[in-house]
């Protein structure tokens, strides 16, 4: 889409100046953050490797259909947060609250659905000293599960705000943070589930 | 703002369908393990990739941010699939 200035020249999308969402400092930490579920996700192989048969055994006691509409809640509420975003860009200020309020919802039930799972393993008698899977299955879910918890009581905030029509489009600053945080919550368990769910052995 | 026509409505559409054919078809034992691993984390992967440009707005990043970040689901998957590749068959 191209533009035509005051001053008579086109200017193009490409042309807008490249900007990261926020403040840079979140970035360094998502970055940090996503480093670090990388290490883990390394040792969960490495871990794997020297014991493949108890690693697929175990893998089979989970929950596929659980852990595949934890990943649809989680893309919703990353769909629903990212609409609240552009709303707020546009300035529909009266928008933007139904949005986030989606976000808290779905957090909300990720956090339910990980409870029922976790309820699962607990009458199965299943515990994270069972064996090195359930050590790393509760451990990775677990830390997951912390990140939605934070995740969600910040969209909670940002949705009693935004009623208050604390944001716009020339206020945005946290509420982007937030976002980005919250997708991220959403890209570490697109990868977590298929590392503990569905990854079969050869 | 229609709700329908946004970027962001595509991406997640795409997203759905593509966690489906995940859970849903090649984690069943139509597919060879190898086959299925692969499939599953190249989407995967995939996946992360468009939260990351649609979602977290990284299209729209300076281009030294954007490779780095873009780099975490290639540099993850690619490792995963290394592991398994080098893990001992079961059975």
């Amino acid at each position: 889409m191209s533009t035509l200035s005051r001053t008579g020249t086109v200017t193009t999308d490409r042309a807008k100046p490249r900007r990261l969402p926020g403040v840079d400092g979140v970035w360094v930490a998502i970055g940090a953050d996503s480093v670090i579920f990388a290490i883990l996700f390394g040792s969960f192989m490495q871990a794997r490797l020297h014991n493949p048969a108890v690693f697929e055994a175990s893998r089979h006691t989970l929950n596929i259909n659980l852990g595949g509409i934890d990943t649809l809640i989680l893309l919703t509420s990353s769909w629903s947060v990212a609409l609240g975003i552009q709303a707020l860009k546009r300035d529909l200020v009266d928008r933007a609250p139904r949005y986030l309020l989606g976000g808290v919802l779905t957090g909300l039930m990720f956090m339910v659905s990980k409870s029922i799972e976790y309820f699962e393993k607990y009458t199965a008698g299943i515990a994270p000293a069972t064996n090195d899977f359930y050590m790393w299955y509760f451990t990775l879910t677990g830390i997951h599960l912390l990140h939605v918890v934070f995740g969600t009581s910040l969209l909670a905030y940002l949705w009693i705000r935004s009623r208050r029509r604390a944001y716009s489009s020339l206020q945005r600053v946290v509420p982007e943070c937030v976002a980005s945080y919250w997708h991220l919550v959403d890209l570490l368990w697109i990868m977590i589930f298929p590392l503990l769910y569905l990854q079969k052995a050869a | 703002m229609s709700v329908l026509r946004e970027r962001v409505t595509m991406v997640w559409l795409g997203l759905i369908v593509a966690t489906c054919v995940t859970t849903w078809g090649l984690s069943k034992a139509l597919f060879s393990p190898a086959v299925a691993v692969i499939g599953i984390f190249t989407i995967a992967a995939v996946k992360v990739s468009y939260v990351m440009l649609d979602f977290m707005e990284l299209r729209c990043a300076p281009i030294p941010v954007r490779v780095a970040f873009q780099a975490w689901p290639v540099a993850v998957a690619a490792m995963i699939l290394g592991f398994w590749f080098a893990t001992p068959a079961v059975g």
